[in-house]
């Protein structure tokens, strides 16, 4: 199920605003990738170009090469909706639909499209799902309440659950527990290492001990100045770029000397 | 510790504490706005005692003093009805119409587009109802004459079709009223839309919606209260409205399903407006202020029964 993703010469505009410059890089599958770099440098922009979600903001386009296994996922003839529904995408701040149940919430990606699905098969995928978030032994006996109503930990892993019930090829992860104590953290993190079994992970962090812990690849990212293009400095396995970086920059940042 | 030095608790201080401390500013806001609560009240109050009172004569008058001669149930009952009905239609028409250019105006336009489009829904809500009701009479009117004679033709078989096609009929009524809810249904309706956290339309996208279902499934039920009462201002506006419909219906006050034919059961607002200056004594009088009485009770029934379905799921609501 997981694939390999190959970034080449990938430039990403808001408008007229060149955000980030000139990355190439590749995601292996079966893997989690971490993005760390100071606030502003592109990660979550390049993120977000990754599934074709960056075009949503009005004005903003890129240029260059994402390939999934040999496709150009920004082809002339690729729809955008099914570059998202096989690249799922896990938010900043949790966002369950507040409108929805529990149930209805993890369903939510599965009836898009004119997807029918029986009643039986819908609760299976539920509960395989909310396994597979590591929250079904919590919410089993109130399926039918608010999704809105959990707590914030428990929300992020209903909206992991969500994302992984359309069983995407890879799940992006946009600091996924900035939001979150550091309990909610240390599921999540637990979660990502079971996930990756199965998906191939990309998580940007502004925790750089969160990005130590859990991801086998690490890119650093930085800016210049305000104003500048973000820029793809360092890319490499983890405990490299932890503990013998190529670049000088990116072991000031990881060593906490500035960012 | 000294308490008086903490900042004023909102309600009852510690038990430490002698006396909160609450400061002038505080006293003087809150003072404000609970005179400006109960003077709503004091109002809703004051408009039921007036009708009741003025109502009465005719509430305990004998059937033959009342206007008509048959009573006030008799009187009243097809303006009921009337009214219910051109609010209906009005409704049927202008609901989805609204969700409709409030899409559009916050989804779907270039930004441009938008704005000017929503200012022109703005002005149309300036015009006053006189004018929307000569412009019924001689535009509206004549132009849906092609669709009731058609309707008549091919679809005499529903009950509320049927002739002799009229520009003055319940129909162009309610597709007037329609146009002049228009503009305060679309205005909730694309504050609620344009209110819908950015969060949950990227999430909906992010999980591979379209454009549409994403307007499914994030903004249309993130909006749902606010559609609901945004259709209820309107639907308060069409059964009030007065002048249009005066000028629109000749009132035949009786009781038919048909639409489409210039017999018609009235409204009750354009009734009073009719019928006031020629109502001079007290029992006629009275029986017009009853109806106006019942409007009243009308609209506070549609407006508690619109609150009841917002309520209802409120737990599911885009407020948690």
């Amino acid at each position: 199920m997981s694939k390999l993703i190959e970034v080449t010469d990938l430039d990403i505009y808001y408008g007229d605003f060149l955000a980030v410059e000139n990355v190439s890089m590749t995601i292996e599958p079966k893997a989690i990738t971490a993005l760390i770099g100071p606030s502003g440098c592109g990660k979550s922009t390049f993120l977000r170009s990754l599934n074709r979600m960056h075009e949503v903001i009005p004005g903003a386009y890129c240029k260059g090469n994402v390939t999934m296994d040999g496709q150009n996922l920004y082809g002339k003839n690729v729809d955008p909706v099914s570059v998202r529904r096989r690249i799922g995408m896990v938010f900043q701040r949790p966002n369950p639909f507040p409108t929805m149940s529990i149930k209805e919430n993890v369903l939510a990606g599965v009836k898009l499209n004119n997807t029918k699905i029986s009643k039986s098969d819908a609760n299976d995928l539920v509960e395989s799902s909310l396994r597979g978030a590591n929250l079904w032994e919590e919410v089993k006996d109130r399926l039918d309440q608010p999704g809105s109503g959990l707590s914030g930990g428990q929300q992020q892993r209903l909206c992991i659950a969500r994302t992984i019930a359309i069983q995407p090829d890879v799940v992006l992860m946009d600091e996924p527990c900035s939001a979150l104590d550091p309990i909610s953290t240390l599921a999540i993190e637990d979660l990502m290492n079971e996930l990756k079994n199965e998906y191939t992970i990309v998580i940007v962090t502004h925790n750089m001990q969160q990005a130590a812990r859990v991801s086998d690849r690490t890119g650093f990212f930085n800016i210049a100045g305000t104003g500048k293009p973000g820029k793809l400095i360092e890319f490499d396995d983890t405990e490299k770029i932890f503990s013998n970086p190529a670049n000088k920059a990116t072991e000031d940042y990881v060593s906490g000397r500035f960012g | 510790m000294s308490t008086t030095a903490q900042p004023p608790a909102p309600t009852a201080a510690s038990p430490t504490a002698d006396k909160p401390v609450v400061r002038p500013g505080d006293k003087i806001f809150a003072g404000l706005s609970t005179a400006s609560g109960v003077m709503i009240l004091v109002t809703l109050v004051g408009v039921a005692a007036f009708l009741l009172w003025q109502a009465w004569p005719a509430l305990v008058a004998d059937p033959s003093e009342v206007r008509g001669g048959n009573g006030l149930l008799w009187y009243i009952g097809p303006l009921v009805y009337g009214t219910l009905v051109a609010a209906l239609i009005a409704l049927i028409i202008a609901f989805p119409l609204s969700i409709g250019i409030a899409l559009f105006i916050s989804h779907y336009a270039p930004r441009k587009l938008a704005a000017a489009l929503g200012y022109v829904i703005d002005l149309l809500a300036a015009v006053p109802s006189v004018v929307f009701g000569l412009w019924g009479v001689s535009v509206i009117g004549p132009m849906l004459m092609g669709i009731q004679a058609w309707s008549i033709d091919n679809l005499q078989f529903l009950p509320f079709i049927g002739g002799p096609a009229s520009p003055k009929s319940m129909l162009v009524t309610g597709a007037v009223l329609a146009i002049m809810i228009l503009p305060i249904m679309t205005a909730v309706n694309r504050e609620v839309f344009l209110q819908t956290p950015r969060l949950h339309e990227e999430a909906s996208l992010a999980l591979g919606a379209t454009r549409w279902e994403m307007i499914r499934q994030a903004v249309l039920p993130f909006g749902r209260s606010g559609i609901i009462s945004g259709a209820m201002l309107g639907l308060g506006r069409a059964l009030g409205e007065t002048m249009a419909v005066a000028i629109i219906l000749s009132i035949s006050a009786r009781y038919t399903p048909v639409v489409t034919s210039p017999a018609n059961p009235g409204t009750i607002a354009a009734d009073i407006a009719l019928q006031f200056p020629e109502a001079s004594h007290g029992a006629h009088l009275a029986t017009l202020v009853a109806s106006g009485l019942v409007l009243f009770f009308v609209t506070l029934i549609v407006n508690m029964a619109a609150r009841y379905i917002v309520s209802r799921r409120a737990a599911f609501s885009g407020a948690n």
